[in-house]
């Protein structure tokens, strides 16, 4: 089948190879995608498909994890109680994200250990962001008005993704995103009607988090490999540059609202668009990051294959147990 | 591997949205109690048992994204959360009879002027030392909450009926991962019991009553308000017994700290922890957020 309209210039045309499953299973994977319907775990789909699906599922599990420890590293210090509570169960909102979408990935055959050894040994990727630092409590408003603010652009749309669980699982994170949006944007409001040094503490986290929050819809889509297949697919609907203007469109009058700017001096209403026109953003840096080499990547993976390895026992221990009281109760039902 | 059998209950790993948090500031403003101010005996109570659950929703902050699984990653963030809402209506409660919010409390108090027992001050330690000390903690609170919501304060009674629902699956959460420690495998059983002669000396503690007695009788303002602890403690011994028992341990015959806590005598670990949880909020004295 076409896609309706090419969407970018990248755009493809089939949405199967041929010379896998029979015509039928092919013509049936094709119609679905056609008709914008969903794919269930138990129907035939292409391996790329599959594949393309573990992959960024994964992912976005491990972003959720990964991004836990920049937030989690302020719960001992936040600075009210009522602060401290709500981070909390942020944070927690997020292993909930990251245990649903690994569940969600299970579904396509991945299993959970599997994907978290490509994690653990590096081979896996999440999102750059998480790889940059959060220093003052400034960062937890950023984190919350800016990077989860782009997720929510990034994820509203996938609640439309052709793969069922993919797009079901989407609609509750996204819900759950919103909030922590606005949880971010109400730290900054609070930090910019409070002391001077609270106000710059919170132009000082937005100016370190605006353009990697802009490089979170991935490279322009002139050099997006993966973009083009996955709308073919009805995964992704809207390309990387569609959506990080859409975020800079949504984001500007909010900063109006805080009294924050952005260090951007490029950054203006363009009438003839009917968009803000915005810098170039540093891809060297992106790539940098990308390849490891970012301000935060070895702590964050360090921490993670700790709390791994360091909780073995326990994981050990658990499965031990079970299979000693399944033998137990299979006595116990004998007798 | 995934843990296939998850010793965690449905109520422990659903976890919490961020707007949930609204509910618990709902027992603080009850009508029952929105502007009583309780007498300064009655406020120092609620302080003890306030300091209590603030230092252990503290120590519990710090497992989120270092469990050893993420399924505790969610529990354990849960009863930090809940043990941080004990602690925000207890000490809100409290902080009107000196005119204090709880963060002037939690945030602007000296280490002495704490009333936390020694148990909730001990390290997280290992994953078997966590699981003891909330074994512990959960199972005295539960016996205590139980009996607090018979309490003629308004104020207590209700966060106490609320408070004693949630501990009952603190309790059973332990409970359960006691049984898959103690029983699992040879490594986990040893640091189990290595976990229980670090711990059980601090059980004693939870059980004195000088901070609420007077001349071996319930001070007369708490007449009726508060719990000796001292009779919680058969029945904590019974429980807690059965459950180590069923989990192929025993409570160890060791020694019994001194305690002090509820007189501001703590241990060495509580200064650091006040440090790291108060240094902001003292970096900018005055300000919200």
């Amino acid at each position: 089948m076409t896609v309706s309209e090419p969407r970018t210039p990248h755009a493809v045309s089939a949405v199967t190879d041929a010379g896998e499953g029979t015509d039928e299973e092919r013509a049936l994977f094709e119609s679905v995608i056609a008709d914008d319907k969903r794919i269930e775990p138990r129907d035939w789909m292409p391996s790329a498909y599959r594949r393309t699906l573990v992959r960024q599922m994964s992912q976005h599990a491990h972003s959720e994890i990964i991004g836990m420890q920049p937030e989690a590293n302020w719960i001992t210090r936040a600075p009210s109680l009522k602060r401290k509570a709500i981070l909390m169960a942020k944070v927690q909102d997020e292993a909930g994200h990251g245990l649903y979408l690994y569940s969600a990935t299970e579904t396509l055959g991945t299993g959970r250990d599997v994907l978290n050894d490509q994690l653990i040994q590096g081979k896996a990727r999440y999102s750059s962001i998480f790889n940059y630092p959060a220093p003052t409590w400034a960062d937890m408003g950023a984190i919350g008005w800016l990077v989860d603010g782009a997720a929510i652009v990034n994820q509203v749309p996938l609640c439309r993704a052709s793969f069922g669980p993919y797009a079901r699982a989407m609609v509750r994170i996204c819900k759950e995103e919103s909030f922590h949006q606005r949880q971010g944007f109400e730290i900054l409001l609070e930090l910019m009607q409070g002391t001077q040094a609270q106000q710059e503490m919170a132009q000082d986290a937005v100016n370190r988090w605006f353009a990697p929050s802009l490089m979170m819809f991935g490279p322009p889509d002139a050099e997006s490999t993966n973009s083009a297949q996955s709308m073919a697919w009805n995964i992704k609907r809207f390309s990387n540059d569609e959506l990080r203007q859409r975020f800079v469109d949504m984001l500007v009058p909010q900063a109006e609202v805080l009294g924050i700017t952005f260090p951007d001096p490029e950054l203006a209403w363009n009438e003839e668009r009917g968009h803000y026109d915005f810098g170039e953003l540093d891809w060297d840096e992106f790539a940098e990051v990308l390849a490891g080499r970012g301000p935060c990547n070895a702590q964050r993976l360090q921490r993670r294959r700790d709390a791994h390895n360091d909780g073995a026992w326990v994981r050990e221990a658990a499965a031990a147990y079970a299979r000693k009281t399944a033998g137990r109760a299979v006595e116990g039902a004998a007798a | 591997m995934s843990v296939t059998d998850k010793p965690v209950t449905d109520k422990a790993v659903t976890h919490k949205p961020v707007t949930d948090q609204v509910e618990n500031q709902a027992v603080a403003n009850s009508s029952t109690g929105q502007t009583a101010v309780p007498s300064t005996a009655v406020a120092e109570y609620a302080l003890g048992l306030g300091d209590d659950a603030l230092i252990l929703a503290q120590q519990l902050g710090q497992w989120i994204s270092r469990a050893p699984e993420l399924e505790e990653d969610v529990a354990l963030a849960n009863i930090a959360l809940d043990l941080l809402g004990h602690a925000r209506q207890l000490l809100s409660y409290a902080g009107r009879a000196w005119d204090k919010s709880e963060d002037d409390l939690a945030y602007f108090r000296d280490e002495p002027e704490f009333r936390s027992v020694h148990l909730v001050e001990q390290p997280n330690g290992d994953f078997a030392h966590t699981i003891v000390r909330q074994l512990i903690f959960s199972s005295y609170q539960f016996e205590l909450y139980s009996e607090l919501v018979k309490s003629t304060d308004p104020m207590i009674q209700a966060i106490a009926a609320k408070a004693v629902k949630e501990v009952d699956y603190h309790r059973d959460h332990a409970v359960q991962w006691t049984l898959r420690l103690g029983i699992g495998t040879d490594q986990s059983h040893a640091r189990m019991a290595t976990a229980l002669i670090d711990l059980w000396p601090y059980v004693d503690e939870l059980f004195h009553d000088h901070a609420v007695t007077k001349d071996g009788k319930l001070k007369s303002e708490l007449s009726g308000i508060a719990v000796v602890p001292s009779t919680l403690r058969a029945r904590f011994d019974s429980r807690t017994a059965e459950v180590l028992e069923r989990a192929e341990l025993t409570a160890p015959a060791t020694f019994i700290a001194r305690g002090g806590g509820r007189r501001g005598v703590h241990s060495e670990y509580l200064g650091p922890l006040l440090a790291e949880m108060q240094v902001l909020a003292r970096q900018h004295p005055g300000a919200s957020w």
